[in-house]
């Protein structure tokens, strides 16, 4: 048989092409250790002070070493956790909880009420560095007594048991804290949680080992690494590299390129988090007829599916269909007809259009600045001429804590127990530093809800909120932002809605 | 004497240097929009919860009282405590440190082989097509950044070839038996060339994206030396002797040819360690510009002025070490 040089150049690149495709194929069938590509790097392991103690991003990996007091399940509704049983008396002047028996630390420990007691005691402490003080100091005079706990209302708050599964609502170990120390427990954390520290590598990894004592059964994967690759496209290609296994928050686009091929599987389910525009009350935006002109020439479901490749369900106010307050009856239709005329009505059209600025990020949640974008393009149709201007998202803060942000800007809100009080409550109520919309009858409308003791009069009270703020077009809700998450077929993924990617949920399968 | 007195003058003027970049980074990084405080206060928080975490943090008094706390401090070896690690930002600094060093050091060497191959390639073939392609992939090389360098080589050898680790420093289950975070330079030193093979496989990526665009530097600034050093006259008198064209670039030619190069090379070195910041996200490999982003959107004020102070350090010494080297070699300088 005669070879000719074409032939044997063929040959040699189908060869070629053959062995990169077999080494490609990622070694998904016997995972010994799960490792999960995750988008961002854990500061500290502190979970109940400094500023990684409230930043929703890295709950997962703190819930992956350590217990809140109450658990939470996927679908954000409480469970029994470290706490098996709280409440209130009758007139909500005490409180009183139950210790779970038999939990143990990851020292061998046994995980005790005066651990709690000491948790709430330390969380309330503002020397401590919690930035949630304002919730532990709602309760005091806490006491223990065997597995149960009583202490005194302070301060009602109807949320304070729902921030027992929420940011800084976890326990720590008493004697092993005051044993080694802020720093040493910086060097070597113990928690209660269904994973143990083995090895931790800032900006690089956390390599966590199953607890084998925990209380909730031991977790199916022996051995989880987590590994921080805060770039999108380095996470892509851990997962289709066989570097990793599970990874999160992906570019929709590579979301659905990965799961449609037949080595990875997908999984997108709406979380807490929601995309919004702040509303200031500043001129122009002192204008009713611009307001509401602005939130009705909003095409939503065009934008979710124009940028976000239709992953998003669109919001009417800021409560999501997961929340308690949710109210399916409140809309706030796209009709540009209709914004038109309202912006008519005040001397305004896109021959005389109404000027104002649009503050977003720019890609430090998905496609944000280019929602954005398509939101002016939307508004120049009727007559309002928005500029937009990018900023970071610690400029974004600065200038919401001293009210002093345009008139409309580009936010995402996390709101993981779905409580409203978390959400348009705080994004909403004047005095808070979240909110930049400062009128009085809003004020008037929410201040009685705080202390609110019966519990279907508050919610019925923050449905009549969203009613009000969605009728005067206060602000503008957008999307419920869903969770791209690809893993390997091999695991199988619990979706939780906090957007916590959880490993004690991952199953083989 | 005369050295001595020059040496003395030097490490004074870097003195300053390092005042005048602390003083600046400072007062900067206080009055960029975006406070550390914004960023931690969580949804409810009352004024007073605003000017408590202020007081715990340090923010409560005026920058210059600010800056002489923080100054006395860094005097007596304390450069605060990291916001966000809860840790000694000297300690955190020190420890990344290494890493960064490391990872300048072996995208040099691999900048340096590439570029010294191209450069006596080139030269040797100057005229030929060889030397016109060589010159068009240093050109699409420069012109492409460290970070899309990066990208390209993760697909090729992390997505389609898969033979290389994207992310870290390090395999998660290998126990590290180091004292010091001289990770690749101690695997020698130990002899543990199975942990040498995972350090470096781990480090050849980012250190490629980063080489890639020196290397070209490299390439032409010496491609160009070598050809002007070609026409000189004891270059011609060694090809009069009969020497093999080869022979005479490598023995008389690049003798010469190389001593710009190296300088610059000694220039890049310091640039490098500064520019690793984007590539060392890319492939998270824990490195001080890594931790130098998240310092950054985290407003981590102790942190950022900890590296960049230490970053200031790092450069002023080895200029200064350069300089010093540049007198004590130059007999023109060392006697004054």
């Amino acid at each position: 048989m005669q070879l000719s040089r074409r032939t044997l150049l063929q040959l040699s690149a189908a060869g070629a092409a053959l062995s990169v495709a077999s080494v490609a194929l990622p070694a998904f069938a016997a995972i010994d250790e799960l490792v999960i590509a995750y988008n961002v790097p854990l500061p500290s392991w502190d979970p109940t002070t400094g500023p990684s103690a409230v930043n929703p991003t890295i709950q997962a990996i703190y819930l992956s070493v350590f217990d809140r007091f109450i658990g939470q399940k996927p679908d954000l509704k409480p469970e029994p956790g470290i706490l098996t049983e709280w409440g209130w008396n009758e007139d909500k002047t005490k409180i009183h909880m139950t210790v779970r028996d038999g939990v143990k630390w990851h020292d061998g420990s046994a995980l005790t009420a005066e651990d709690v007691v000491w948790s709430l005691q330390r969380a309330a402490d503002e020397k401590t560095g919690n930035p949630i003080t304002f919730i532990w100091s709602t309760i005091g005079n806490l006491k223990a007594e065997g597995n149960k706990i009583t202490g005194d209302v302070v301060r009602f708050d109807p949320t304070v048991f729902m921030w027992m599964y929420f940011l800084t609502g976890f326990v720590m170990p008493k004697a092993y804290y005051e044993k080694v120390g802020a720093e040493g427990f910086e060097k070597a954390p113990i928690g209660s949680g269904p994973y143990m520290v083995d090895k931790f590598e800032p900006n690089a990894f956390v390599r966590l080992k199953a607890f084998p004592d925990y209380w909730g059964g031991k977790a199916e994967f022996e051995t989880v690494t987590i590994k921080f690759v805060t770039d999108p496209a380095a996470r892509v290609a851990e997962v289709e590299g066989g570097n990793a296994h599970v990874t999160l928050e992906i570019p929709y686009e590579e979301y659905d390129r990965l799961k449609g091929g037949d080595k990875l599987v997908g999984t997108a389910e709406p979380i807490s988090d929601i995309g919004m525009i702040f509303i200031n009350d500043i001129d122009p935006m002192l204008d009713a007829n611009v307001r509401k002109a602005a939130v009705m020439a909003v095409d939503k479901q065009l934008i979710i599916d124009r940028l976000l490749s239709g992953y998003g369900v669109p919001i009417d106010t800021l409560e999501t269909p997961d929340y308690t307050a949710y109210d399916a009856s409140i809309k706030t239709p796209y009709d540009p007809a209709a914004a038109a005329e309202l912006l008519k009505a005040s001397g305004y059209g896109p021959d005389k259009p109404v000027k104002f600025t649009i503050q977003t990020t720019k890609g430090f949640k998905p496609k944000d600045y280019e929602m954005v974008q398509a939101i002016v393009g939307l508004w120049r149709k009727i007559g309002i001429e928005a500029e937009i201007e990018v900023y970071e998202i610690a400029k974004h803060y600065e200038l919401r804590a001293a009210d002093k942000l345009a008139p409309m800007a580009f936010y995402n809100w996390g709101n993981s127990i779905g409580d409203p009080t978390t959400s348009t409550g705080f994004a909403m109520y004047g005095p808070s530093p979240h909110s930049v919309w400062d009128g009085k009858d809003l004020i008037a409308m929410i201040d009685p809800l705080w202390g609110e003791k019966d519990e279907d009069k508050r919610i019925a009270g923050w449905k009549a909120v969203d009613k009000f703020i969605a009728d005067n077009a206060l602000v503008l809700p957008l999307l419920q932002y869903v969770q791209p998450i690809i893993a390997a077929p091999g695991v199988i993924v619990t979706p939780h809605k906090s957007g916590a990617l959880l490993p004690y949920l991952m199953k083989r399968g | 004497m005369q050295l001595a007195r020059a040496f003395l003058i030097r490490l004074l003027t870097t003195l300053v240097t390092l005042f005048g970049v602390a003083v600046i980074v400072f007062f900067v990084i206080r009055v960029v929009p975006g406070n550390p405080i914004a960023m931690m206060l969580p949804p409810g928080a009352s004024d007073a919860d605003v000017e408590r975490l202020k007081a715990l943090y340090g923010f409560d008094k005026s920058i210059p009282q600010q800056f002489i706390i923080w100054l006395s401090g860094v005097l007596h070896g304390d450069f605060g405590t990291s916001i966000t690690r809860r840790q000694p930002v000297l300690d955190l600094v020190l420890n990344r440190l290494p890493a960064t060093i490391e990872l300048a050091g072996m995208a040099l060497i691999i900048a340096t082989i590439i570029g010294g191959f191209l450069a006596l390639t080139g030269t040797r073939l100057r005229g030929t097509k060889t030397e016109a392609a060589i010159d068009v992939g240093s050109g699409m090389a420069l012109s492409i950044p460290d970070f899309l360098w990066g990208l390209l080589l993760i697909l090729l050898f992390g997505v389609l070839w898969p033979v290389l680790d994207i992310s870290g420093r390090v395999t998660p289950s290998l126990q590290l038996p180091f004292t010091t975070q001289f990770y690749l330079t101690e695997s020698v030193l130990r002899l543990r060339f199975d942990l040498w093979r995972d350090i470096a496989g781990h480090m050849l990526m980012p250190a490629l994206a980063l080489a890639i665009p020196l290397s070209a530097i490299i390439g032409q600034l010496l491609k160009q030396s070598l050809k002007e050093t070609m026409h000189l006259d004891y270059v011609t008198l060694a090809r009069t002797k009969g020497y093999g064209e080869n022979h005479v670039i490598l023995h008389e030619a690049l003798r010469n040819a190389i001593l710009p190069t190296l300088t610059l090379i000694g220039v890049q070195f310091t640039f490098l360690i500064g520019g690793t910041v984007i590539v060392e996200r890319l492939f998270s490999y824990e490195g001080l510009g890594n931790m130098a982003i998240d310092a950054v959107i985290n407003r981590d004020l102790p942190l950022i002025q900890g590296i960049v102070v230490v970053f200031a350090l790092l450069f002023t010494l080895i200029n200064l070490a350069v300089d010093m080297c540049y007198a004590l070699l130059n007999p023109r300088l060392r006697h004054g």
